[in-house]
């Protein structure tokens, strides 16, 4: 019997453990980040200490820690993109809103984060805006998506 | 088939004979082609439908990926097999009129030789499908994913009732033994042998998984799989469940696929609906659950023990083997990870006979292999061909040769960690043992093409920083190592390499080979080496003379604009940083190479900006 019991309890928080990272997912969909507050929160639901959630959370790229800019922008480095241009997007980012990897513009309305392939490597380069996928872009194109993105204030 | 039902059963696209009441409108709503509007075409094509009156005979229908996303998004129509690409919007109103109303297809949007720029309506004729023998790919573009019934017409699950209903899981095992199925991950492990040591564990606690994750760029196979046909790769990995004695199986799924992990959840709901999936799998004993897994979204997650890791929710690390996950797998037991084409293979294994698919390829490497075609290739998507098929043969026919009148310098075969392959070696038979002899590896089946514009320092750093990047930091090889060989490769670009570091290249290459712990480490050096057998004199160029002859890597280039090509229009003094450039408009412009930082910007504008002549160019 207390085989049995101890069977079911391991398999208990087997179960919690594998719920992590689907759960840290979920969150991220709805809040954009992981905060502080929620990472507490999933650590007294899972029974998992927050250390160990950083652990793993800090191991994946696909999460942030800070919230992201209004766009959201992800431009995607993997061989076909780069060999395409893709790192001269990041470039671009730098020169005109000083932004780099993983950052947000002060005033909140541009982040931007290098990610790895998206599998649109036959559109290559790729951008991703706010989830909305763009193929075949050029520098040129990409300025222009970034500008109509925050069109600036006409003088009234 | 009654054509007055509200909501009729569309016709399967291989079907010929049934076909003749409805003509079907297929739109491909995979990612690529989604990403250009492809739900749009299709709400449109629906509008048009129901605008000209042509609901009873005309029904418009969506498919997974036809692997040739470079020409997305397409539209086909069955059962004429006409084949549109690059389809907008707004052209749905042109088809919906000519063709589908007046039985004129639409030129123009016909799919066009790369070469001779002649035009090809039909989807068999294309160069890109006709050298394609498609096996694991049978059903993409050709059912709806989220339609199980699409599924079950062209015969699909029934190999799952075979073995179910007249096999024992021993004979399952033998008839995969007898095909010679290896993995279609990479190292090409027999697949049979795996299955048989897992099933004749102990236990009744038993898993299987199978492995989409890929994030390998440039390889992009399995979401195209898992998109357009997710219910093959339930029924294979029931079928594996089945044999080994397992009663729980995962999909891990990539998490920048989310379409692919919807698409499969989908398939997973209908397939319990249909008693395919539950307790009684129709009607036998057989137990089994199928749950979708949406991984982390890094590179060494592929590797199976990492993968375990991940699914166990902590940091996806490899574990150091043996015992083998099919001995001690999740949580301790005996598991089998297949990747998905490996287990998409297998119902047409059990269906159609081992003999069958050894007859296949290579007599080493039986059946078919995907392969991702991506870079400077005319063709670029996915192209399934038997194994043993020479390089040549996919570039040159499938992939229709390098654009632009370029020449072909190198190929990199098997995803970021695969080996380059000089120009001069593409005749090589696509198997497993032939690459492994080359240097290569089979790895993630994607390949690269590289023209005369690539420089193979720069490609070589590429690729080993991404795996750099992408080390899970447990073992020093791996973690050090490939912090080393992208610096040696850094100074090298930059121009301040020297002879001895070439060395050094290669004998860091061959520690972090031999000593690193699971396969990211053992095959992330192959491109700095293959790149240093095949093509040393570029690295000579590098380090010795100080130039870069492909002129791409920053330091050793420079930047000028030809006169009598530059229009003046200024475009490219409005995007210079630092205002290196100079001049009046509609007069030849100044650089400044005191000035100038390198950052392509005035390139790029005036080589993609419809104004400017590209006048700027970057010598070496």
């Amino acid at each position: 019997m207390a085989v049995l019991m101890a069977d079911a309890v391991q398999h208990n928080i087997r179960e919690r453990r594998k719920g992590l990272l689907p759960l840290l997912k979920k969150v991220q969909e709805t809040d954009g980040y992981l905060s502080r507050e929620t990472v507490r929160l999933i650590s007294r639901k899972l029974r998992v200490s927050e250390n160990d959630i950083y652990g793993v959370a800090t191991f994946y790229p696909q999460f942030r820690f800070q919230p992201p800019g209004k766009h959201h922008i992800q431009v995607c480095l993997g061989n076909a993109c780069h060999v395409g241009g893709a790192p001269n997007f990041m470039m671009a980012m730098k020169i005109e809103k000083n932004l780099r990897h993983g950052e947000t513009t002060p005033d909140r309305k541009f982040s931007l984060e290098g990610v790895g392939c998206l599998g649109c490597c036959a559109m290559a380069p790729v951008i991703v805006v706010n989830n909305e996928v763009h193929g075949r872009m050029n520098r040129v194109t990409f300025m222009r998506l970034v500008e109509s993105l925050d069109p600036p204030e006409k003088p009234s | 088939m009654n054509v007055r039902q509200p909501k009729p059963r569309p016709v399967p696209a291989g079907d010929k004979k049934a076909a003749a009441p409805k003509t079907l409108i297929l739109v491909c709503e995979s990612t690529a082609c989604a990403s250009s509007k492809s739900a749009e075409i299709r709400a449109a094509l629906e509008e048009e439908v129901v605008r000209l009156g042509l609901t009873d005979r005309i029904e418009v229908g969506f498919t997974g990926c036809h692997g040739f996303c470079q020409r997305g998004p397409i539209v086909v129509v069955e059962p004429e097999g006409i084949f549109y690409c690059q389809v907008k919007p707004d052209d749905a109103n042109e088809i919906a009129e000519s063709h589908l109303a007046g039985g004129e297809p639409v030129k123009r949007l016909f799919y066009r030789h790369p070469v001779t720029k002649e035009a090809v309506p039909r989807y068999e004729d294309i160069v890109f499908y006709k050298n394609q023998q498609r096996l694991i790919l049978r059903n993409c573009g050709a059912v709806n994913p989220e339609k199980i019934e699409d599924f079950e017409d062209r015969g699909g699950y029934r190999a799952l009732e075979k073995v179910v209903t007249s096999m024992t899981p021993e004979q399952v095992v033998e008839e995969v033994k007898r095909s010679g199925l290896r993995g279609r991950g990479g190292a090409g492990f027999p697949t049979w042998y795996k299955w048989d040591v897992c099933r004749r564990q102990p236990g009744v606690e038993k898993y299987v998984i199978c492995n989409a994750n890929e994030s390998s760029p440039g390889a992009f196979m399995d979401r195209s799989l898992l998109e357009a046909d997710p219910h093959t790769v339930i029924e294979g990995l029931a079928i594996l469940g089945y044999a080994v004695g397992a009663f729980r199986g995962f999909i891990y799924c990539r998490a920048e696929y989310s379409l692919a992990a919807k698409r499969a959840r989908t398939a997973v709901e209908q397939a319990y609906k249909k008693t395919y999936l539950g307790t009684k799998v129709l009607g036998s004993k057989f137990h089994f659950e199928v749950e979708v897994f949406e991984g982390g979204g890094t590179f060494v997650s592929g590797e199976e023990t990492a993968l375990l890791s991940s699914l166990e929710g902590s940091r996806s690390m490899p574990r150091s083997r043996p015992p083998f996950p099919a001995v001690k797998g999740l949580w301790g037991k005996p598991t089998i990870i297949d990747n998905i084409k490996t287990l998409a293979c297998v119902p047409s294994i059990v269906s159609r006979g081992a003999d069958w698919f050894a007859s296949i390829g290579t007599p080493g490497s039986p059946g078919t292999a995907v392969f991702a075609l991506t870079g400077k290739i005319a063709n670029s998507g996915i192209a399934e061909v038997p194994m043993g098929t020479p390089l040549s043969t996919l570039i040159y026919e499938i992939g229709g040769g390098i654009p632009s009148k370029k020449s072909l310098k190198a190929v990199q075969v098997g995803g970021p960690s695969g080996g380059f392959l000089p120009g001069g070696k593409i005749e090589i038979p696509l198997d497993f043992d032939s690459l492994q002899a080359a240097g290569s590896i089979m790895g993630s089946s994607g390949i690269m093409v590289m023209d005369e514009d690539t420089c193979m320092v720069d490609a070589a750093r590429t690729f080993l920083s991404f795996v750099q990047s992408e080390s899970c930091g447990k073992c020093v090889a791996c973690r050090v190592g490939t912090r080393h060989i992208v610096g040696l490769l850094d100074k090298i670009a930059a121009g301040q390499g020297t002879e001895e570091d070439l060395v050094k290249l290669e004998k860091l290459g061959r520690i972090v080979q031999n000593s690193s712990l699971c396969g990211l480490g053992q095959t992330a050096p192959i491109p700095v080496l293959t790149a240093l057998k095949y093509f040393r004199s570029e690295f000579i160029a590098h380090v010795v003379d100080k130039r870069c002859p492909a002129a791409v890597c920053r330091e050793l280039v420079t930047f000028r604009i030809l006169p009598d090509r530059c229009t003046g229009c200024q475009m490219c003094v409005k995007v210079c940083p630092t205002k290196a450039i100079s001049g009046p408009r509609s007069q030849a412009h100044n650089l400044d190479q005191s000035k100038c930082i390198k950052c392509r910007a005035c390139y790029e504008v005036c080589k993609f900006d419809a104004v400017a002549g590209e006048a700027i160019v970057i010598v070496s």
